[in-house]
Formats: C-alpha cells, structure tokens, sequence
C-alpha cells in the first residue's frame, strides 16, 4: 500500500514537472532558448489567478484565467524581447550567451514586478477539492483527491497539445518550424507567427503547472523557482527536444523523488534531481527518447 | 511578363558574393544558372526567394518588386524555391512533408488534385506516404521537394542544384521530369547547376557567371557549342 | 611586459592607499558600501575569468559562494582558525567542488550548462536547512573579532571589514589579472575563440575548461567568505537566486572580458540599492516597492545591456585589448 501511494503522488507531482518541462521544450524547439524566464511567466499568471480566486473564490474560473493569461505573456514575450533580440544579436561569441542572460534577466525582472504589485508574503491558493488523502477501510494514503485532480488536469492538457501537434495544420505548421525553420518558410509556413504561437502554448502549459503545483504549497513571487529546475530536469530527461520525452520525464523524475523522500530521506531531494540531471546529461545526453548524441549548442 | 534582375548586389561580411547581376527570364522558359563553386549561384536563389537581402539592385516578376519581401508571402505570390540538395523535413512523414505544400492555400479541393497529381507522377512517394521523410533515398527526397513545391501551384520555381549527389541514372530522370512538367504547367524555371551539359540540355537560356559577376548568356544550344566556354566554365 | 607588470603593481599600490585613506573620511555607510564593493569585485572577477576569458557560462556562482560562506564560517567556528586561513579554506574547499563541477561543465555546453549552474543556485542553499551543523534557516555566527587594538580606539568594525576585503579584493584582482595574461590566459581565449585551432595547436580543450571552474570557483568562494563576513553570519538566505543575477549583471555590464570593467559593474550593484531607495522613496516608499525595486533594477541593466552591447562597451574592449 505504502508504495503503491508513492507512487501515486510520485506520479501526480511528476504531472506538474511534465508540464513545466512541456512549457521548456515548447520553446527550446521552437526558437534554440531554454526559457528560464518561463518560471516568471508561470509566477505572473499564477497571481492572476489568485487575483480571479481571492475575489471568485473560484478555481475552475482560476484555472482558464491563468491559462490565457500565461499564453499571453509567453506571445508577448516572444514577440517584444527574443524577436528583437535574434535581430540584435545574429552572431559572434554573444549568440549563444545572449537569450541566456536575456531569459534570466527576464525571469528576475518578472519576478520582482509580482513582488512590486503583490508583495512578497505568502499568499494561500485554496485547492478545488480537499488535500486529504483518500481513506481505504482504515488506512488513510497521502494521495488526495486534489492529488488526483492534478493528474486528470495534466493528462487533459497534455492530451489536447498531442492532438493539436499530430492532427492539425497548426500543429504540422509548428513541428515543421520548430525543425527546419528556413525550409518550413520556403514552404509558406509563417515561421515568426507559429514560433509566436509556440510561446504562447508553453507560457498556458507553464501558467497551468504553476495554478497545480500552488495550493500544495503558497504563493510568493519565487515559489516557482524549484519547480522551473525539476522542470528543467524533467526535459532533460527527456531529452529536451521530444514533447513526448518531456511528459515521461517528468513522470519519471516525479516519481524517482516520490521515492527516495518516501523511503530515503526527505534532505536528499534536490541533490537527487541534481545528481540525476548532470548523470543524464554526461550519460546519455540526447535522454531517454533521444536516439542521437551530442549535445551541441 | 518575365523575372528581371538589374545590377543586383549581394554581400556576405566583407565579401560580394553576387556583383551588379543583371539578366532576365521569359515567361514560361527555364533558364539555367551554370558556374562553379562559390560562383554565386546559391545566392541568387536565396536572395530572389527572400532567404538573403541584397544590398543593391532591383528583381521584378510580372513587373512586381519581390525583393525585400519574406521567403512565406513570396510563396503566396507563386514563387517556389527548392533549395540545394534534397531539402525535406526528415523528422516529418513523406504526407506531411507534401501537406506543407498547400497548408497556406485557400483551395482545398485543389490541393488534394494537386497532391493526387504528384503522386501520379512520382509513384515512389505514393508508396511511402506514411515513412518518414529521414528514410527516402536521394532521389525520392528530390521528388518529395519538388512535389511539395508543385502541390502550392508555383508559376516560377527556383531549383537549386537538383542533381546533387545524385547517380546518373536518376539525375536524368528527374531532369526528364522538369523538362516535361515545366512544359506542361506552364511554369518558368531559373535552375542552378554545376551539372552543365544536363541543365544546358533542357534549358532555353543559359546563364554563366563566375563569382558573382555575370560570364555570358545566351542560347543553351550556342553555349554548348562555343569551345572557349566549354574549357572554362562548363567543364566537358 | 615586466615594465607594465611593475606599472600595474604601482597602480594597485595607489589604488590601496587611496582606498584606506578614503576609508577614513566618509560615513560608516560607506565605508560599508566599500566592503560590498569588494565582494562584488572578488565575484564578478570569477566570471569574467570562467565566461570571459574561458567562454563557459555560469548561473550558479552564487551557489558557490554560499559553499566558500560556509567553508569560512565552519572553519573559524571549529578550528578557531584566524581570518586569513578561514578565507584560505574557503578558497580552496570551493575549489574543491568547482572541480568536480567543472568536470562535469566542461562537457556540457551552452543552455545545458546555464540550466545545471542554475539549478544549482536555486537548489543548493536550501540545502543548509536540511543540516543542523549548518545552522539551518537561523544560519551560524561568523564572529571575526574586534579590530586590532593598535588601530586606535575609534576605528570601527565596518572600517576592519572593508580593510579586510579591499585588501582581499586587490591581492585577488592582482593574482587574476596574472592568470589572464599568463599562458592558460591566452589558452582560453584561444580555445574561446578558435576551439579547433586550438585543440590542433595541443590545448587540452577538456582540462584547461576544467582549470579555469576550479580556479573561478576559488575565487567565488572567496567572496563568499568575504560576504558572510560583513553579514556576521551565514545562512541560506544570505545567497538567493537573485545574488547569482547580481554577479552575471555587473560581468555583463563589464564586457565580461575585463576586470577594470569588473570594478565599474561592482559600482554599479552596489550603488542600485540607493538609486531603489531614492525611486521607492517618490513611489510612495511602501515595503512591497522597495524590497523589490533592486531586483528590478538590476534584471533591466541586464537585459537592456545585452540587448543594446551584445559583445559588451566598447570601452573594455579598448582596455582589453592593451593588457593583451
């Protein structure tokens, strides 16, 4: 019992990192940056949905409001800062340096414009549905029905992005741009618009992780710091290109972490997710999806 | 009603890759651009079809500016570039691949007859719709980018070097299918070569230029025969 | 060269005394200020040294000056070890782990690496909370002591810290600055510039990447003791995320190529918190404003520095070029 509750919760905090590793992969195909700002993005349109929640006390009209909210600023940062800066810094030893430093800039301007407007106290998210686990007979397991919610919320929106990816002309316009952007133009794919549209899908994955992950915990302008690095990690896992590798990834490093603070110690989370990463990364660098080595820029 | 490039100047850094290049094309005649290496040739292609900027000169297509103008809306106006080698998308299936072709286009119907068309005329594709494109040989990879580039309905297609690393026997097939498909369609043709004697065998005019700078044109019959060209720029 | 080496010492000789003799004629404020202008210096040299000059990037120096604050800290509290040595420890503790770091960054590249230093800099601070002999969120005591007695009676504590640091500040500056033109300096730049050539011409690409973390780490490490010093003590929270952004802003702002630009960015992160007062001051002056204004400063420099000075001022590409 006891491990198969690991499991579960394992699996349902894996849900939240598959999304924000969703989020990082979106925008890393789409446009070669890993997007550290997205934790920003994700923290802006958490608080707009505790705007909607503190007045509404209502979190499925949260929700939605913070998807549309995060969808926005991901096309808005898009379009006013990378598209300028790919403009502005085209080569020389600042190319690879430059979305770096601009995504991190962005992230600690973001996250000490929330702190301007919200200030820096925790503020408490009121989850849907109780936090309490679920109660067998006598037994009472971690995994709540909020827990569960978490996992139905995530597989819903992973499930709509698969179908819009596989299905679609969007979705074929966005693979084919995230790929081989210079022949998707010569195509007639509007390359620049669909990269727009990547963002804006990866600012709604990274806002819903954030509105999930904040009723376990609080909100305050950084409190989505971690959750950027296990998503970071969970890409990377996954490989970083492959959106598929991103939701396993996640899962995986969820449920690896469930584990180890279930039957471990709970101080040696981070070093795990830490000591995870860089193995992945010197052993098998493409992930666990990836079929080519390499990891160049 | 032609393509007409006057003094047109392209730079790379410190390098001028194409110099004060003028010439024309006619409406419904395939011109081959012939040179060597780091003649140029790639350049054109890319800058007529919005992938490089010029910095001088002016190219119109039915008396329309289409310098300045992004590789996507150039498509919209009919304007095709197949770029060097066998430029698919391997992570694509060979159907997706195709399906780019018409993603822009308001004519559904006739992209699916435009699809059909392609099919019919490069079977091969036919059987392999579902691979991926990272599996096709050099020569289905050549057919898969010009069929998506016939399924957008182009009036002027830009080739760039079709034969590349391709054997013989195919590189005569898929200039046999130019030939007769250009004819067909309607469609004006500039093709850079380094494959001399195969593209001068089907074009109108060719064009000879030598870094960056225009050599001669004329008759692709005249050139084939003029001994002082055939030493030095077409290599046979 | 050993003429512009002895010019360059006297340089510093005058930089020392008017340094100390400043010290004695502003406010305890400043004097303060000085100390963390030290620091600053000390940490964006350590970048300058591993992105300038190496071409590796790092977000997690931060992190690594948390691991030379605790190295100082545990060292002075244990072994009751003067000053100099604790900061040694630090030095060389940090060193130790930029090591192992650095064999690991070396093979990894761009976005990957900025990823896992990241990683590093939200996680590894934390990580004190999870031990009692790191004092967890309360951190530990760093208690230098009084300044000397012969120092006279009216020398403050603030004044023995900037002391200290500046002191630490300009014998670091000097070692770097050596390092940069010696011959693993123009090795990594070499490597940074022509990685193949390089390799061909027999760098050990791999070995001299994995020197220059282990001596940057050192260096941050360094700073981290400097730090936890002017603070009276260390804990978790004295090196969030945002002390990572300051580092790479004031090397950015630097050009990352050249400490004499160090020494502007480290004016620079030091003079934001005024400037956030001053601006919070006419906002109206409520907590939430003024708590975060520098952060907000800071994330604009560098986001506008790199979109407007991508390859950094011109300014330290002159100055660059002449200590080449």
């Amino acid at each position: 019992m006891r491990l198969f509750s690991t499991l579960l919760i394992g699996l349902s905090s894996g849900a939240i990192y598959s999304l924000m590793a969703l989020a990082l992969v979106l925008v890393w195909r789409s446009t070669r940056v890993v997007n550290f700002a997205q934790a920003g993005q994700a923290i802006a349109s958490t608080y707009i949905g505790y705007l909607v929640i503190s007045r509404t006390d209502n979190y499925w009209l949260a929700l939605p409001v913070a998807l549309v909210a995060g969808a926005l600023i991901g096309a808005l940062v898009d379009v006013a800062l990378i598209r300028t800066l790919n403009k502005r810094v085209k080569s020389g030893p600042a190319a690879e340096m430059a979305p770096v430093i601009v995504t991190l800039g962005l992230l600690g301007l973001i996250r000490s414009t929330v702190g301007m407007i919200w200030g820096g106290d925790l503020k408490a998210y009121k989850a849907p549905v109780t936090n309490h686990g679920f109660t067998f007979g006598t037994t009472t397991i971690p995994f709540s029905p909020y827990n569960l919610l978490i996992v139905i919320t995530a597989v819903i929106v992973m499930a709509v992005f698969s179908i819009i990816f596989q299905k679609t002309n969007l979705g074929l316009s966005l693979r084919a741009a995230a790929f081989q952007p210079e022949i998707a133009r010569l195509a007639g794919v509007r390359v620049d618009l669909v990269r727009t549209i990547g963002w804006a899908f990866a600012g709604g994955a990274g806002a819903v992780a954030g509105v999930l992950v904040t009723p376990s915990n609080s909100l305050s302008p950084n409190s989505l710091d971690l959750l950027l690095v296990l998503g970071f990690v969970g890409a990377v896992i996954g490989g970083l290109e492959s959106l598929l590798g991103a939701a396993i990834g996640g899962v995986v490093l969820g449920i690896g972490l469930a584990f180890i603070l279930e039957y471990v110690s709970t101080s040696l989370a981070f070093p795990s997710a830490f000591i995870v990463l860089i193995l992945v990364l010197l052993i098998k660098p493409s992930g666990i999806l990836g079929k080519k080595g390499g990891r160049g820029a | 009603m032609s393509l007409i490039i006057e003094n047109l100047t392209v730079r790379h850094g410190a390098i001028t890759a194409i110099d004060s290049l003028s010439f024309r094309v006619n409406e419904r005649e395939l011109a081959a651009v012939i040179g060597a290496n780091g003649a140029g040739k790639t350049t054109l292609l890319r800058t007529l079809s919005g992938l490089n900027e010029p910095i001088g000169g002016s190219v119109t297509w039915h008396g329309e500016s289409i310098l300045h103008t992004k590789p996507e809306d150039l498509v919209r106006r009919g304007i095709l570039h197949v770029s060097d080698g066998k430029t698919v998308i391997p992570e694509l299936s060979v159907k997706e691949n195709l399906a780019l072709g018409g993603l822009w286009r308001k004519d559904k119907k006739d992209v699916v007859v435009a699809t059909d068309e392609v099919i019919d005329l490069f079977p091969r594709l036919g059987e392999r719709l579902t691979q991926s494109a990272d599996t096709l040989s050099g020569g289905e990879r050549q057919m898969l980018a010009i069929g998506r580039a016939l399924i957008s309905r182009p009036k002027l297609l830009l080739l760039d070097e079709p034969s590349l690393g391709l054997a013989p026997l195919i590189i005569d097939q898929i200039f046999q299918t130019l030939d007769s498909l250009r004819h067909k369609l309607g469609l004006t043709v500039v093709l850079v070569e380094q494959n001399a004697m195969s593209a001068l065998g089907i074009a109108d005019t060719g064009i000879i230029i030598n870094l960056g700078k225009l050599v001669t044109v004329g008759k692709s019959n005249d050139l084939k025969s003029d001994p002082n060209l055939r030493a030095a720029y077409l290599g046979y | 060269m050993h003429k512009s080496r002895s010019i360059r010492l006297l340089v510093f000789i005058v930089i020392a005394l008017a340094a100390f003799f400043l010290s004695n004629v502003v406010d305890e404020l400043r004097v303060f200020q000085g100390a963390s202008l030290s620091v600053y210096i000390v940490a964006i040299a350590s970048i300058v040294l591993l992105t300038g000059y190496s071409g590796q990037i790092s977000l997690g120096h931060g992190a690594l000056m948390a691991i030379g604050g605790y190295s100082a800290v545990l060292a002075h509290n244990h072994w009751k070890v003067s000053i100099p040595i604790s900061f040694a420890i630090a030095i060389v503790s940090t060193a130790f782990f930029g090591s192992i770091l650095g064999w690991a960054a070396a093979r990894l590249k761009g976005p990957y690496l900025a990823g896992t230093t990241l990683a590093l800099a939200v996680g590894l601070p934390s990580l004190a909370n999870q031990f009692s002999v790191l004092g967890g969120e309360q951190g530990l005591a760093f208690d230098v002591g009084a300044p000397p007695k012969s120092l006279g009676s009216d020398f403050t504590q603030y004044k023995w810290y900037f002391w200290i640091c500046a002191l630490a500040a300009l014998i670091i500056v000097w070692i770097t600055q050596n390092i940069l033109t010696s011959r693993y300096g123009r090795q990594w730049r070499a490597m940074r510039s022509a990685p193949i050539s390089a390799s061909l011409s027999g760098i050990h690409i791999g070995r001299s990447k994995v020197l220059a973390f282990t001596i940057s780490s050192g260096i941050a490490g360094l700073a981290g003791a400097m730090l936890v010093m002017t603070l009276n003590l260390v804990t978790p929270s004295a090196f969030p995320l945002s002390l990572s952004f300051a580092i790479v802003t004031g090397a950015v702002l630097a050009g990352v190529t050249n400490l004499g630009g160090g020494v502007i960015g480290a004016l620079v992160l030091v003079a934001i918190p005024d400037i956030a007062d001053l601006l919070a001051g006419k906002m109206g002056g409520a907590e939430k404003i003024s708590a975060n204004l520098p952060g907000f400063i800071t994330s604009l420099i560098l986001i506008v520095t790199v979109l407007l000075l991508p390859n950094g001022p011109k300014l330290s590409k002159l100055v660059s070029h002449k200590t080449k």
